[in-house]
């Protein structure tokens, strides 16, 4: 509103589009409430099911924490623990595999970024230590 | 016949060693992304466009990238079929159409049939968009030089109504969808007259949201969140093609030639008025079914069935550049995501780039024969490689997929806050795809919302505040008439339903 979302002399003023979007966001989210209510044969159906909705949760929440860790380790170490976390958690892997695929991955993917397309990822500590960072 | 030098001279820019290396490499990789669940077209282009930051700045080397990244597109085409006809999972929206008779096919062991059909006539089609692309741009785009901006603004209207006029969503849900996109858009720095909106007083929105992030997270994370509810394991037909199939289903496939016609220009319509590929896939699997002499046969293992949503969807997807590359407006997300990638690179799409850019263009049209080309040869060669990486379990290629989408959205701008947004907009796109709101129109906002809305302005100015701007002339008056139309048009055919009943 502070903006002026009105018609001024040359044309509209720089709130007047946000404005006009967020009433048409407003009035088909109201149709859009209407027509689920009359259509009631879709109502029967669950939007999830409990034990679909825990292996989605299951996905997120590690993503969630991943993307938290890769502010703090740099990339590339979350990266490898958090495919490890999943091959052993979800997928009941030997040590070893998770150890071979996870750290082969990172490893592969350090080359193609870091030295190939020179494009710098986020490092934390282990790589300075190395000294690669 | 200034096409055909024009088209010659293009292959000769095509044909350097490094663009045809780059057009191997990138088809091979659009194959695994269209394979992959998690990864298809748009996103698959969107996480690779920042690497080709670096490659652009190169002499000629804006062709290259869009030789690399619409050669993944024309992969990514090719990929969706492997998945439909060997594991009933359609890898991308537009090959679901294919799955009604390219898995029943696979069933009855016919798997290298259905296959080579698909690729086939996916060639067929795209061939067929690429010459409507060389004889068709050239003309468009002589045309829309004397466009202002009522007319720019007109294209706009018509590609949203269009959305919203042959969406098979409800259109409240496109509108919802799209108006969304356009709220998004316009948080940051106002394009005229550069005050803040929607900012909220945080610094980190002070450039918006980058809709390369939001294609990520909307089509990526979105979609590994929905492919988990299904289970953990795939199972599918094997796959085998050796040249005697190959053979034998090309001798069969010319039977098809009116459905393949008829599905290419059903295609090539929708691609170009942005339909897209999707609808386009099940509008000519709709038709061939009506048309055939054994239609009612269809949905049991047709050829037919797999020849003519394939046709469609490569020709939509191919002709879908066609208003990119002339008027600077996508006819799918895809093209958004390339359209997003020549801005960065520093080029304007629209009709200058035919007149500024020759080597660019007839480049990219040249790449696109050729890149077809080396499709069908690469996926008729290895399609049991690409069938193995489906068999790798769940629980290791998930991870892997969020992690390269987690360093795709952080290489846009090199910041933590877009990969944060990454898991937001995962969400927001799981959640859509449950309640069935259509993605397309959404990214599609984002990408255009800032550029819709300059345009706008600008008539307005130009008019001083006349809406009336945009019925000025015949050709303006032409497309707003159009694009009202279109936007009515589930109203009246809602009303039309009521009356017949």
């Amino acid at each position: 509103m502070r903006l002026g979302a009105r018609w001024a002399e040359d044309g509209p003023q720089a709130g007047y589009f946000p404005f006009y979007i967020g009433l048409l966001v407003c009035i088909s989210a109201a149709l859009n409430l209407v027509m689920a209510l009359v259509n009631r044969e879709d109502a029967e159906r669950d939007f999830v099911e409990l034990d679909k909705l825990k292996l989605v949760l299951a996905v997120l929440i590690p993503t969630a924490i991943y993307v938290a860790v890769i502010s703090w380790t740099g990339i590339y170490v979350a990266s490898t623990l958090f495919i490890a976390f999943f091959m052993r958690w979800l997928g009941k892997y030997p040590w070893w595999k998770v150890a071979a695929v996870s750290i082969g991955t990172m490893v592969a993917f350090f080359l193609i970024f870091e030295s190939w397309f020179k494009v710098p990822l986020p490092k934390g500590p282990l790589e300075n230590l190395l000294g690669v960072g | 016949m200034d096409e055909i030098q024009a088209l010659a001279h293009g292959f000769v820019v095509a044909l350097s060693f490094k663009n045809v290396a780059l057009m191997l490499v990138g088809i091979i990789l659009g194959v695994i992304i269209g394979v992959l669940p998690g990864l298809g077209g748009a996103n698959g282009v969107a996480i690779l466009l920042p690497l080709t930051f670096s490659m652009a700045q190169s002499p000629g080397g804006t062709t290259s990238a869009i030789i690399l990244l619409s050669c993944i597109y024309w992969g990514a085409l090719f990929g969706g079929a492997i998945t439909s006809i060997l594991f009933n999972i359609p890898g991308e929206p537009w090959s679901v159409a294919t799955t009604f008779d390219g898995y029943p096919l696979a069933q009855h062991g016919r798997a290298g049939n259905a296959l080579t059909a698909a690729f086939t006539s996916s060639f067929v089609g795209a061939l067929i968009a690429v010459i409507v692309i060389t004889f068709l741009s050239p003309v468009v785009a002589r045309f829309a030089l004397e466009f202002g901006p009522p007319e720019f603004f007109a294209v706009y209207l018509l590609t949203f109504c269009a959305f919203v006029g042959m969406s098979k969503e409800p259109p409240f849900k496109t509108i919802a969808s799209m108006m969304l996109g356009f709220a998004l858009a316009a948080v940051g720095t106002d394009p005229v007259t550069g005050a803040l909106r929607l900012t909220f007083g945080t610094e980190k929105l002070l450039n918006g949201f980058d809709f390369l992030v939001a294609v990520i997270g909307l089509f990526g994370i979105g979609e590994i969140l929905l492919t988990l509810e299904e289970g953990l394991a795939f199972k599918g037909a094997s796959a085998k093609i050796n040249m005697r199939v190959v053979l034998d289903t090309w001798k069969e496939l010319p039977r098809y030639w009116m459905t393949s016609l008829r599905s290419a220009a059903v295609g090539c319509f929708m691609g170009i008025v942005p339909g897209g590929a999707t609808p386009a896939s099940f509008m000519s699997y709709g038709v061939a079914r009506r048309f055939s002499p054994n239609g009612e046969k269809f949905g049991t293992g047709q050829i037919e069935g797999v020849v003519a949503p394939e046709t469609a969807a490569h020709a939509a997807g191919t002709s879908a550049l066609l208003p990119m590359l002339t008027l600077g407006v996508p006819g799918s997300p895809t093209a958004a995501v390339l359209l997003g990638g020549l801005l960065i690179w520093g080029l304007q799409p629209g009709p200058l780039l035919f007149v500024e850019q020759k080597d660019f263009v007839w480049g990219l049209i040249a790449s696109m024969y050729l890149g077809n080309i080396a499709g069908l040869i690469v996926v008729l060669t290895c399609v049991p490689l690409f069938a193995a990486i489906l068999r790798i379990p769940f629980s290791v290629i998930a991870p892997v997929i969020i992690v390269i989408c987690a360093i795709g959205s952080y290489t846009v701008h090199n910041s933590i806050f877009d990969v944060w947004m990454m898991v937001v907009f995962g969400v927001a796109g799981y959640a859509f795809k449950k309640l069935s709101y259509p993605l397309a129109p959404l990214v599609l906002a984002i990408v255009l919302g800032d550029r819709a809305e300059a345009s706008f302005r600008q008539a307005m100015l130009v008019s001083q505040g006349e809406m009336s701007v945009f019925f000025s002339n015949g050709l303006v008056g032409t497309m707003t008439g159009l694009a009202l139309a279109l936007l009515a048009w589930p109203l009246v055919s809602w009303a039309l339903a009521k009356l017949r009943s």
